[in-house]
């Protein structure tokens, strides 16, 4: 006790603000984190807020999608052929990527342009087949103004698409910054925030897959 | 090619709007041509608007939170005044002026002047208080400021140029729909809520990864100040809440935009998944506000009271336990929606139990005061009128929280009276307090107390007097929003409580003055230890204002108060630890980046509001291309060599030699 005593200020009678000494280990006292470490924590949380927003606008679509308002209903539109090829797309680009972090923490620069590049042109053609499915669906008057049901759904996946779009930009930036600066330690760090944009991207389409398309066509 | 946008959306006809744009514009230019003259420019341009110095940052939004508060209280001036001159007749006001009057007033005070507030301070304290030398990602925390200073000036555009929206601060469908509400002034609002909420989740991004992964060597998570806890909990909850008022707001826009149904009465819109929705943001927003509200009065009272924080663990337990209840209240704000008894059971208990969180902060604040020795400057009055107030006004909360009870009282004075009750003697006062008691930390020297403490007294009395006849108008029936009324019984309250805002002006005043006393006296009012009050934690540590690197060496952390510690044994041998070894420090460059971001963003939003669609093109295309140079620098820190940080830490610990030696004398 007596190793405690004098730890006590001495404008401290009563004691009040006595605690006992932390003496455990592993909690969080040993100093700043490295870059790295720092940076992919604030992109994790970056990556949390928009899984927040995405909640959102599942939970918009779950609440219209019976407000069909006299339009067509889930099953009446959904082709899941084009929608299985957007998958394989989308989730083989992802692989790529994955190519690409081993291509990047090998320094190789060829390797590293070239599985970024499949990377790319695959989330192309994801955007691609999504614009075709978005224009056929208007073109037939089954926009999203048709009804409440379309609006969250247009909204949703739209969304999606709208972050693939913004990812391939920054997939060009990137591209771009491996081959005039090479590999430097902050290029480094940018480029694993893309990966997991890119992977979160894959892990929302999974969701949208299987609940706006498979349980949509099915019920 | 210029949208909607054209000479007639200037209120010409409307003198209120017009005179008030054009002194507002007199005096940015004034200043303006003040800078200019002055030559201040290139000063302000290197050291304030592009630095990423969270030390400045915080500085700067505290002054806009200190501006748009103004802006606040003046809309709120009108608003009293116009009821207490609107019985029986129209006032002063038109209603469809009046009506922006107080929507602009909820969403300014609550979003432009308590948000920026709030932020500000945790910008600039809690890396002090972890005992390290910036955020975690700084030239993000320029860019946060930015943004938000760019919605408060779209705000603040709407003034003169077009209007402002007419459906309160929380723009509820299907009045804001654009069958109801064709005009720009609801665009207004989501383009500035919207580019101003990006920053804020931007900040809480940036906090919260500072606070968990860069702390001073042997800060463990409970040896962490209850402040640095707060900002912890309110940043948590920026990054959970923030998202769903982005997305809520985007399916108005798309509504009114592209002709989308989410909240519309046609087609299978559905306007009651606004109300949760934007309250799902909205409840948590009343604590990302209140619970750093909160850490400062636990630093206040401790540091004026002599004492450690009574019950941290049960402060940090507290403080996680509102973090996480405040997520299940929400549907308290419209228990009349017709959800059922069961359902508006449960959100009733919830909003009950909550406040058990506070209530246990409280008796933790009054065992801190119990047999400490206390000085009652202007922070400690203002967390003692806060006690008081805020006990009272959360029994309120907890009438209203009863959902016959609420049936009653909804959208009534009462409400009104219950939420600046709360809002106003909590926040408020808090951030008040907060300003006196880092004033000296930041600029190097105390504000004047007489001054101070007269602000307290107008404050408090002046919020007694304005507040408390609406609760009782509240319960005559007197609904909120009124533009004008003919019930006889009401209009007493109503004049008692514009003569309290009366007395809140002489508040403003007195505030007002106390800044000027003190800076025209700042040398006697010099700070020259950089432990003005006798602190207990790590920014009063390092010298006032602190050096740009805050500390010259990080501290090694070894107790709960690790600084108090620190001076005791100081004070017992009658001077200073040994001084530390030197060495070069690697600091981040400031960076316009922020600026231009805010630049595009402004551009981008008032295109957006107006139509004027290649105008937003350029913008989008400047904010990228902005990323894009800022993305391809190559030296993005410099080194401070030993030498220099020696020579500024030296002189600090000369002065606590001095102040040291001075008082083993006495």
């Amino acid at each position: 006790m007596s190793a405690v005593d004098s730890t006590i200020p001495t404008s401290d009678p009563y004691r009040l603000g006595w605690q006992a000494p932390n003496l455990s280990r592993g909690h969080g006292g040993g100093g700043p984190a490295t870059k790295r470490v720092i940076v992919g924590y604030g992109f994790w949380l970056f990556l949390l807020s928009d899984i927040v927003i995405f909640s959102c606008l599942f939970a918009t679509y779950a609440v219209l999608a019976d407000a069909t308002a006299g339009g067509p209903r889930a099953r009446d539109i959904f082709e899941l052929n084009r929608v299985a090829l957007e998958t394989a797309c989308l989730l083989t680009s992802s692989f790529f990527c994955g190519l690409a972090t081993i291509a990047v923490a090998r320094r190789n620069q060829v390797l590293t342009q070239v599985t970024l590049t499949i990377t790319g042109l695959l989330g192309l053609a994801f955007l691609l087949l999504e614009a075709s499915e978005f224009s056929a669906l208007a073109a037939h008057g089954n926009g999203p103004t048709r009804s409440a049901f379309l609006t969250g759904f247009f909204t949703l996946v739209g969304c999606h698409g709208l972050h693939v779009t913004a990812g391939l930009l920054w997939l060009g930036t990137m591209m771009a910054q491996f081959y005039a600066k090479g590999f430097r330690p902050d290029i480094g760090r940018r480029f694993l925030c893309f990966s997991m944009f890119w992977h979160f991207l894959d892990i929302i389409w999974v969701a949208i897959f299987s609940l706006v398309y498979l349980v949509g066509t099915r019920l | 090619m210029l949208g909607k946008l054209g000479w007639d959306a200037i209120p010409w006809d409307q003198p209120i709007p017009l005179v008030s744009g054009a002194i507002i514009i007199l005096i940015v230019l004034g200043v303006l041509g003040w800078v200019v003259a002055k030559g201040w420019g290139p000063y302000l341009w290197k050291e304030w608007i592009t630095s990423v110095d969270h030390k400045h940052i915080g500085i700067m939004y505290v002054l806009l939170g200190l501006l748009m508060l103004v802006r606040g209280f003046i809309d709120a001036i009108m608003m009293r005044s116009q009821q207490a001159l609107a019985f029986h007749g129209g006032g002063y006001l038109a209603p469809e002026h009046y009506d922006q009057v107080f929507s602009a007033h909820g969403t300014i005070m609550v979003l432009f002047a308590a948000m920026p507030l709030v932020i500000g301070l945790m910008n600039f304290v809690v890396p002090l208080q972890l005992g390290v030398r910036d955020v975690a990602f700084p030239t993000l925390n320029s860019v946060s400021f930015w943004l938000t200073a760019t919605g408060a000036l779209l705000v603040n555009i709407s003034l003169l140029v077009g209007e402002f929206a007419r459906t309160g601060w929380l723009p509820y469908p299907p009045l804001s729909e654009l069958r109801y509400s064709p005009g720009v002034g609801v665009d207004y609002y989501l383009w500035a809520v919207q580019i101003s909420g990006v920053g804020t989740l931007l900040t809480g991004i940036n906090f919260v990864t500072t606070i968990l992964k860069i702390r001073a060597p042997g800060m463990t998570y409970l040896r962490m100040p209850m402040f640095c806890w707060t900002a912890l909990a309110s940043c948590l909850l920026i990054i959970a809440a923030f998202p769903v008022l982005t997305a809520t707001l985007a399916m108005l826009t798309l509504d009114r935009y592209l002709g989308f149904h989410f909240f519309t009465n046609e087609a299978g819109g559905n306007a009651m998944m606004f109300m949760n929705l934007i309250w799902a943001w909205g409840h948590p927003e009343v604590y990302i506000l209140v619970l750093p509200a909160f850490g400062i009065y636990s630093e206040v009272i401790s540091t004026f009271s002599g004492k450690p924080l009574f019950g941290y663990r049960s402060m940090v337990a507290a403080t996680l336990f509102i973090c996480i209840v405040s997520f299940c209240t929400w549907l308290h704000h419209f228990f009349t929606m017709g959800a059922g008894g069961d359902v508006n059971a449960a959100f009733g208990i919830s909003t009950s139990i909550i406040a058990v969180g506070t209530g246990v902060k409280m008796y933790n604040w009054l065992f801190t005061m119990y047999g400490g020795r206390i000085r009652f400057t202007t922070p400690m009055l203002w967390s003692l009128g806060f006690m008081t107030t805020f006990i009272t006004g959360g029994l309120t909360g907890v009438l209203l929280a009863v959902p016959p009870a609420d049936f009653l009282l909804h959208n009534s004075m009462f409400l009104v009276a219950h939420f600046h009750h709360v809002i106003v003697g909590g926040v408020v006062f808090a951030l008040l307090a907060g300003i006196a008691y880092w004033w000296p930390k930041a600029f190097g020297f105390r504000l004047h107390e007489g001054w101070g403490q007269a602000t307290f007294w107008f404050g408090l009395v002046g919020f007694y007097v304005t507040f408390m006849p609406m609760y009782v108008v509240g319960i005559l029936g007197m609904t909120r929003r009124l533009q004008h009324y003919d019930v006889p019984e009401w209009r007493p309250w109503i004049l008692i409580s514009g003569l309290g805002i009366v007395i809140l002006i002489g508040g403003v005043i007195c505030q007002v003055m106390q800044l000027a006393v003190s800076f025209l006296r700042r040398h006697e009012l010099r700070d020259e230890t950089g432990d003005p009050w006798d602190g207990r934690t790590l920014e009063w540590a390092t010298s006032s204002p602190p050096p740009v690197f805050n500390f010259a060496v990080l501290p090694q952390v070894k107790d709960a108060e690790h600084y108090w510690e620190m001076k005791r044994r100081a004070r017992e041998a009658a001077r200073l630890g040994k001084e530390p070894d030197y060495q070069p420090l690697e600091m981040p460059r400031n960076s316009p980046t922020g600026f231009v971001c805010a630049f595009f963003a402004t551009i981008v939003g008032f295109a957006l509001i107006w139509h004027i669609w290649w105008f937003m093109i350029v913008g989008l295309i400047g904010a990228y291309a902005t990323f894009v140079v800022f993305a391809w620098r190559d030296v993005p820190e410099y080194i401070i060599p030993a030498a220099e940080v020696a020579r500024i830490d030296r002189a600090n610990r000369e002065a606590r030699q001095e102040a040291l030696s001075g008082e083993a004398l006495a």
